[in-house]
């Protein structure tokens, strides 16, 4: 009884929280909603038992993702009067798209109720140990049967960082580098004067 | 599956991924000083590579004994003649590169490390064995050909075809991986075996759209009309020696993977996807073709040019036999040996001061200032268009030879009218250099790696090409009949 219970509970806010997300004028209340959003999606999670992809949603999305987001929002400078201003003009496209979108969901939906659509099964060589967590599940398929495809990724992740080092970094000429040496062979004696200066007369750095 | 088995097939990939980490911390400590002992270092690694995957292409091998990680990746005989095109073709772009970057002060360490991991990815795409191993080896070729494009920070030119690659080329990879999602979702495997298993008899609607956009994703990765726009201004602005890297390296291992995907994952359903690429080889013949007519940048008319060729590639696909795979084999060996000798010849048009030129204009009566570089260039264009005795018509025979004994007569036909289009902005050029005033503008001083790898370009178009039809032949068979062991 709890259970469902709790699934409508987390339904009810994921949808709803979503729903917000979209319509919420203020884009920092969208990010804020979209935080709710994920945290009721990882508690179905949780429902379903996958306990491990439950705190990668919490841990990436809402720690990395929806922070990263919030920034970003914050620092953009949005006219608010100017985004509506486009509204009227571009109603029709978007409704163009809106009715697309639809027709597509009613046909994908109608095509499997009819029961003609037949979709592939699992082959089964991703299975692992019954009784395993989902930790330990995943562990095993990353570092074994995916261990090449898991290295290779780590090389194309490399890529983007060296990329964003190339196409962005500059030697500059005004910048000025911390020299960790210089500041360690610093003495006390070095670093500070004593001074007396006299009242009324100032005193020289 | 014997992890140290699987660890001994990937030694290629293991040895470049360890090399470009390696010239990675020697280019973060020594800077952009130490870039030609890093380029020397890089193409000796590459060769190195080469002589790690040659014996498998000697020795025709095949089957389960070279399929490592569970058939993830496969180091077979048709891997092996990838690799050896992709290999050679990165260390020609390393070659190639100083003497072009050095005049700028832009030769950066990075160029050949992002040069190494482009050339990592494009290995895996050609032993791709699975979806994943094919996406994740097409980002990882991607990425670093993204950056490369983008290489030199101060001129406009590269920053616009690096964006513009970088936006069109994401929107390839989600139309491709929406396609392996629904091939996957159809099939229940991202085996290419499996999915072949399971794709055998009728073909479920799903799993066709699947096939399509897979088919979309990758024509764009290959420059295939309709999904070619990207090409001539990626070629037009990257720097040139990354722009030979694109039409060499990666048209190879794109076309490699394509083959792969069509005719081993998708091979018991050739007819659901022959129309899809007869229409592709057609269209990018024309397009090619009539595109390339107009343009005065003679980078350009290389990026219409390789779009043509890929057009003739596409009908040896179309055949989906193994003479078919053979004919595309050899008319990708041939095809890189012009592009390359082209793009060398385009490095070294260059003005009094170094600067390059690229205005078909500025090559005006070549021919008498500069009589060697024009007849190798002359030979180039003579070859691309595919006029015997040189060996560039040997490739089309190949390929149309293949479609005639297939019973594709219709498209044969089309083919060769259509690249009697192609021959006449070619021949516009020889004209051009031969026949038009000197306007003596060529004058620069060539780079001796540069005349070097012409010279060797030059030999192989030559009729002296055809003494190694035989060899060449043989070889892409051997690669070829790996393919079709499934179907």
């Amino acid at each position: 009884m709890i259970h469902v219970f709790a699934f409508y509970l987390f339904a009810v806010l994921t949808i709803a929280s979503g729903a917000v997300t979209i319509l919420a004028r203020n884009p920092v209340h969208s990010v804020l909603w979209l935080i709710l959003a994920f945290f009721n999606a990882a508690g179905l999670m949780v429902l379903v038992g996958a306990e491990f992809i439950a705190m990668l949603l919490v841990i990436v999305y809402v720690g990395a993702v929806a922070v990263l987001f919030l920034f970003v929002v914050m620092m953009l400078d949005i006219d608010f009067a100017e985004l509506r201003a486009g509204f009227v003009k571009n109603f029709p496209l978007g409704m163009l798209i809106a009715v697309v979108l639809l027709a597509e969901i009613v046909l994908g939906v109608g095509a499997y109720k009819a029961g003609a659509m037949h979709l592939g099964t699992p082959d089964g060589t991703a299975i692992t140990a019954p009784g395993a967590s989902n930790i330990a599940a995943i562990g095993q398929l990353m570092y074994g049967r995916y261990l090449f495809l898991f290295e290779a990724s780590g090389l194309v992740l490399l890529v983007a960082m060296i990329g964003a080092i190339v196409l962005t970094h500059r030697q500059r000429s005004d910048s000025r580098g911390q020299n960790v040496a210089k500041q360690n062979a610093r003495r006390p004696d070095e670093a500070t004067i004593n001074m007396k200066p006299e009242v009324g007369k100032g005193m020289t750095l | 599956m014997d992890l140290a088995h699987s660890l001994r097939l990937i030694a290629p990939e293991e040895t470049l991924s360890i090399a470009s980490l390696v010239l990675l911390l020697v280019a973060a400590w020594s800077g952009d000083k130490a870039s030609r002992l890093i380029s020397i270092l890089a193409v000796a690694v590459l060769v190195g590579c080469m002589a790690l995957v040659a014996p498998a292409l000697c020795y025709g091998l095949s089957g389960p004994d070279v399929a490592a990680f569970g058939g993830q990746y496969r180091a077979d005989a048709f891997a092996a003649f990838a690799k050896l095109l992709i290999y050679g073709s990165s260390a020609a772009a390393l070659i190639i590169a100083p003497a072009f970057f050095d005049r700028l002060g832009q030769m950066r360490a990075e160029y050949p490390v992002l040069i190494l991991l482009a050339a990592l990815g494009m290995g895996m795409m050609a032993s791709a064995g699975d979806l994943l191993t094919l996406y994740i080896g097409l980002e990882l070729n991607s990425l670093a050909s993204y950056v490369l494009a983008a290489l030199l920070r101060n001129d406009g030119r590269s920053a616009e075809s690096g964006l513009k690659y970088f936006v069109l080329g994401a929107l390839a990879s989600g139309i491709l991986l929406f396609g392996v999602s629904l091939v996957y979702g159809f099939t229940g495997t991202t085996s290419f075996a499996g999915i072949n298993a399971a794709l055998s008899g009728n073909l479920a609607a799903g799993a066709l759209f699947g096939i399509v956009f897979v088919l979309a994703g990758l024509a764009f990765k290959i420059a295939a009309v309709p999904f070619h726009m990207w090409t001539p201004d990626v070629y037009e602005g990257a720097p040139t020696p990354v722009t030979t890297f694109f039409a060499t390296a990666s048209k190879a291992s794109a076309l490699a993977l394509l083959m792969r995907v069509s005719l081993e994952a998708f091979g018991s359903q050739a007819d659901a996807w022959r129309q899809i690429v007869i229409f592709a080889a057609i269209a990018s013949i024309v397009v090619g073709a009539l595109g390339a007519i107009g343009q005065s940048n003679i980078k350009r008319l290389m990026a219409y040019s390789s779009i043509n060729n890929v057009g003739f590639v596409l009908i040896g696909l179309a055949v989906a036999t193994p003479q078919g795979a053979a004919a595309m084999l050899t008319y990708l060996v041939i095809y890189i040996a012009m592009s390359l000798g082209g793009f060398v010849a385009i490095l070294m048009l260059k003005d009094e001061d170094g600067r390059p030129l690229e205005a078909i204009a500025d090559l005006s009566g070549l021919s008498r200032t500069r009589p060697g570089l024009a007849l190798a260039l002359a030979m180039i264009m003579f070859s691309l268009a595919g006029i015997p005795p040189l060996f560039g018509f040997w490739g089309k025979f190949v390929v149309f030879q293949a479609a005639v004994q297939a019973g594709f007569v219709a498209l044969a036909a089309i083919g060769i009218a259509a690249s009697v289009i192609g021959a006449f902005y070619y021949i516009k050029i020889v004209k051009i250099m031969y026949f038009d005033e000197p306007v003596d503008t060529v004058r620069g001083r060539s780079d001796w790696a540069h005349t070097a790898l012409l010279v060797i370009t030059a030999v192989f178009m030559s009729p002296l090409g055809y003494l190694l039809t035989k060899w060449l032949d043989g070889l892409a068979q051997t690669a070829a009949s790996v393919l079709f062991l499934a179907a």
